[in-house]
């Protein structure tokens, strides 16, 4: 093969890694884009520029702490307090972080470094069940990862400059897509009884400390007491 | 607020979401793991993502709702059921955004 046939091989293979990213995150995409202009939205009328809204979207990227933060924002809460309730909701990224671990063994520093960077409740769901499953490709990882920043930061952008030109998506069912979403992504990890065993236990767990009032700290207690149960079952059913 | 003393605390929150998000991998991943932490982990996803979307489905407005009138309910349930059955992720979003926006159309 000379080397301009090569380069076109390359180039097959790169255009085709992208087009397989976009056919993983389109139905992603379908949660991310109206949660991503209601967040563009609502960080306008806290009185956040254009380039905060944008660059919060850059830096921080997780929506429901995006969405706390700019709420807190607009009745004036101390930067302290804001980054605090920042710190706790995001936590639970801690436990998915290390549950992803034992796929990575073979990743460079750097590699790991950009790949939690950009990892989400949603790409955590989606990578966990691709290596879950043997599919360990780097580049589509990051491909994934990437095309999904960028349609955040590019939803909230909109929504910065739209104002609230937006149209309201309730009508259309758009406020169901977050949580349908969750429950694909569920249906793909749980692989036998324990699992939805542990799914119950956890989301029982989960609404009995949001209604006891523990609202940042629910869903971090409710997966370390599901993890454990799961783990405690197993052991016991290997004795 | 200034919008530079914005940008600060954003600053803050990136560096207090990085960290729970980089340092296991950086600390665990040079590292073998006990074969029962490795099995604990493996329960992280299901139970996290559990953790995530019941109250979701059975509070949507925060306060326990497990009448009629809640819509998330009656799209959450044949959504989950699809989801277990097909492992459609187009599947099941079209079908419960059907509901709800069905149910708010014709029965409010």
């Amino acid at each position: 093969m000379d080397r301009e046939e090569m380069e076109k091989v390359i180039e097959r293979k790169q255009a085709s890694v992208w087009l397989e990213a976009a056919r993983r995150f389109a139905p992603l995409a379908m949660g991310y884009i109206p949660v991503g202009l209601a967040y563009g939205v609502l960080a306008q009328k806290s009185g956040l520029s254009v380039w905060n809204t944008v660059l919060m979207s850059v830096f921080v990227y997780a929506g429901s702490s995006q969405l706390i933060a700019v709420a807190m924002f607009a009745v004036g809460a101390s930067a302290m307090s804001i980054i605090a309730a920042t710190f706790i909701v995001n936590l639970r990224h801690l436990l998915m972080s290390a549950a992803l671990t034992p796929y990575l063994k073979k990743w460079k520093l750097s590699e790991l470094a950009a790949f939690s960077f950009e990892m989400t409740d949603e790409t955590f769901a989606l990578h966990s069940a691709r290596f879950s499953e043997g599919d360990m490709d780097r580049r589509l990882t990051f491909c994934i990862n990437l095309l999904a920043h960028s349609v955040w930061v590019a939803a909230s952008f909109a929504g910065a400059l739209a104002g609230s030109g937006i149209p309201d998506v309730e009508p259309l069912g758009m406020d169901f897509v977050l949580p349908a979403m969750f429950i694909a992504l569920l249906a793909m990890q749980a692989k036998n009884g324990l699992h939805w065993l542990v799914a119950g236990f956890s989301g029982l767990v989960s609404v009995v400390l949001l209604q006891a009032g523990f609202e940042q700290w629910s869903v971090i207690l409710a997966t370390v007491l599901g993890a454990t149960l799961g783990a405690g079952v197993m052991a016991w059913n290997n004795r | 607020m200034e919008q530079q003393v914005v940008f600060f605390i954003i600053l803050g929150m990136c560096a207090v979401t990085y960290i729970p998000r980089v340092a296991p991998m950086l600390v665990l991943a040079s590292r073998s793991m006990p074969e029962s932490v490795v099995r604990w982990l493996s329960f992280v996803p299901t139970a996290v993502l559990s953790a995530m979307l019941v109250p979701a489905i059975v509070s949507p407005g925060g306060e326990l709702a497990l009448d009629g009138g809640n819509l998330f309910l009656w799209a959450g349930v044949p959504a989950f059921v699809l989801a277990v059955w097909t492992r459609s992720f187009f599947g099941t979003i079209a079908l419960g955004m059907a509901i709800v926006a069905g149910a708010r159309y014709f029965l409010m």
